[in-house]
């Protein structure tokens, strides 16, 4: 079932109802046994691949089944040491909102605190790299990426290898502070990977943030921001692509609390082979003190083959009367036969056709970057991912 | 000199309400650097024919055939038929989002001519046709058609079709939305491209305007789907003056 809330709470005489599969209203807690093991009928669980996720609902002893690469961002001094789970500002803006997240932040006791220092512009984008070395080995992490006042930077994530790692990402985007947080999900095909970032941006601070997977089996990142500051700017943006029994999904939040703030959502995925799975739940709040708000938010899948699900969902919320303007929009569908003809009646053959269409149709979200070698890199993974799915039958035309 | 030959053409769509006919034979003959005007009143099929043409998989051949140069036109696969040198500039082109006009044009070339072509040659070419049809040079980097007005989607058509080089081009209603300017433009880069490469050119239109800037040899009336009269340039100014009520009175 779709929420959607879009009467002006000023219309409404007493408080605004909120229906209670609303976002903001989800239970948090730091311990895991106040969630209970998920069955697969919870509202934040029931699109998910619950069985295969299923390791990472155990609370145990986890060993370091993940290698860090992060001498790099040490020699540039980016690094701070952060001990034990009240090392500030660990938890300043984190609270686990489901049973993984709970479980990774008890099991793991020091965070990996990467600090962009303050009034500081760093050219070179922050690369961590995340290695996993076994789909054996249950890892559990958190992160903590803070941009002082003032800073500028670019902090990627890249995650490979195989492994059951769950992972907590805290984002502090303080005051005047403009960040751009990568995550690229490019690991083996046996990995189970489940990660919720939660971010906060200040007063005229910008966040851009992307989630990119690629690879993995079951891969669940749930990112959500939070404008609190007066004019803070952000923008989600996602690009997946899944092939044959792959399990690729986001439940992304975002929401205006401060005042004329800005948020845009938009998220791209391309779907192919049997059994390939894509979820996407998009959540906006627009907070009864967030006056002025802009925001937007879309889904577009584009489904290459038959045997390929996408499952879309666009909430909007707006308790607030007083804002600029709030849209949302959600579209699945296979290969538009009028572009094909248009490339074909130009003498490109349909492979190549169907090739460029798709190609065109991520890029929409790699041009967002503005890192060229990121950009660059991103491009050929989905050339990649197309030869891997050359093969394949294409899908079955509508309406021809 | 190449021939593209049309013979008793019956062509079909499929709608919810059933099948319908379009196309009840058509004959008609160009040949190279021969301009051909198909002019009728909406709904006569003159699109049809333009997509039959190019090999859109809506419209279904019933009967009749399309040879170029006595090879089976209707055998060959939209892309084939490209390469084979036929070009359809569209009323109404499709836009392709994250696809840049640059690269689109010379995966397009590569196609067309069989191989890559030279790299300083292309963009010498690409920049001075693009001049001719006074197109701002930042052009190449936009998305195909997104954004695009009404006349920069023409041009853009009329600059593929001097680029990809075909031996005859199918014009469906190019003329529609174009103020007297960019007509202008247009129209000439059709008559420099029919001078220098010989183009045969089949120019579907409703109206007789751009005939003053693009002069027909022949001009064939299309109602209900037939061709019901044809003649030389002298048709065309006679449509002017009377319209399509004759034809479509006879018709009913």
């Amino acid at each position: 079932m779709t929420a959607t809330d879009t009467t002006p709470a000023h219309l409404v005489d007493a408080e605004p109802f909120v229906p209670i599969q609303t976002r903001s209203e989800r239970p948090t807690s730091y311990d895991p046994a106040d969630f209970g093991t998920p069955t697969g009928r919870e509202v934040n669980w029931k699109l998910s691949d619950v069985k295969r996720l299923a390791p990472l609902f155990v609370d145990e002893e986890t060993e370091a089944g993940i290698e860090l690469g992060i001498d790099a961002l040490a020699e540039r001094g980016l690094l701070v040491e952060s001990t034990g789970h009240d090392a500030a500002p660990r938890g300043e803006v984190f609270v686990p909102e489901d049973v993984v997240s709970a479980i990774a932040w008890k099991r793991c006791e020091d965070a990996l605190h990467i600090r962009l220092p303050e009034g500081q512009v760093q050219d070179e984008p922050a690369i961590v790299r995340l290695t996993g070395t076994g789909a054996d080995r249950h890892a559990n992490g958190h992160i903590v990426v803070e941009a002082m006042p003032g800073s500028v930077g670019t902090v990627v994530l890249h995650h490979s290898g195989s492994a059951q790692y769950a992972q907590n990402l805290e984002i502090i985007v303080r005051d005047g502070a403009r960040l751009t947080l990568i995550s690229v999900q490019d690991w083996q095909d046996d990995t189970v990977h489940a990660a919720a970032h939660q971010a906060v941006v200040g007063e005229g601070a910008y966040l851009k943030h992307m989630v990119v997977s690629f690879g993995g089996g079951v891969v669940r990142v749930n990112p959500s921001m939070r404008l609190a500051g007066h004019r803070a700017e952000g923008e989600m943006f996602g690009l997946s692509f899944a092939d044959s029994g792959q399990h690729i999904e986001s439940q992304v939040f975002m929401f205006h609390e401060g005042v004329e703030t800005r948020g845009d959502v938009l998220y791209k995925g391309a779907l192919q082979g049997t059994g390939a799975r894509s979820v996407w739940i998009g959540d906006v709040l627009i907070g009864n003190a967030a006056t002025g708000t802009d925001s937007y938010e879309k889904n577009q899948n584009l489904v290459l083959t038959d045997g390929a699900r996408a499952d879309s969902i666009p909430n909007l919320e707006i308790q607030t009367g007083d804002i600029a303007g709030a849209g949302h929009a959600s579209a699945t569908g296979r290969f538009d036969d009028e572009q094909l003809f248009y490339l074909q009646s130009r003498g490109i053959e349909e492979e190549e056709a169907r090739r460029l269409v798709v190609i065109g149709f991520l890029m929409e979200i790699v041009q967002k970057i503005g890192v060229p070698e990121i950009e660059a890199r991103l491009a050929d993974a989905i050339e990649e991912e197309l030869r891997r799915g050359a093969g394949l039958a294409p899908a079955s035309k509508a309406g021809a | 000199m190449s021939v593209l030959d049309i013979k008793d053409l019956q062509v079909s769509i499929e709608t919810d309400q059933g099948k319908k006919e379009i196309l009840r034979g058509v004959d008609l003959t160009i040949n190279s650097d021969e301009i051909h005007a198909i002019m009728g009143p909406n709904g006569s099929g003159k699109s049809t024919l333009a997509y039959t043409i190019a090999g859109h998989p809506r419209y279904i051949v019933d009967d009749g055939s399309i040879t170029l140069d006595g090879e089976d036109v209707l055998a060959m696969s939209v892309d084939e038929r490209a390469r084979a040198g036929l070009f359809l500039a569209m009323q109404y082109p499709v836009e392709i989002p994250g696809v840049t006009v640059s690269n689109f044009l010379r995966t397009a070339k590569t196609a067309v001519s069989g191989e890559a072509p030279r790299v300083r040659e292309w963009i010498g070419s690409v920049r001075g046709a693009m001049e001719k049809l006074r197109m701002d040079s930042s052009f190449g980097e936009r998305n195909v058609n997104e954004g695009f007005s009404g006349g920069e989607k023409k041009r853009h058509e009329i600059l593929q079709m001097e680029l990809l080089r075909p031996v005859f081009a199918v014009l469906d209603e190019t003329d529609s939305g174009l103020d007297v300017d960019a007509l202008r433009v247009v129209s000439e880069g059709v008559n420099r491209i029919k001078s220098e490469t010989g183009l045969g050119v089949l120019l579907i239109t409703h109206y007789t305007r751009i005939l003053r800037y693009i002069e027909p040899d022949r001009v064939h009336v299309f109602v209900n789907g037939r061709v019901a009269e044809q003649g030389g340039p002298e048709l065309a100014h006679r449509l002017e003056e009377e319209g399509y009520d004759r034809y479509l009175k006879a018709g009913v």
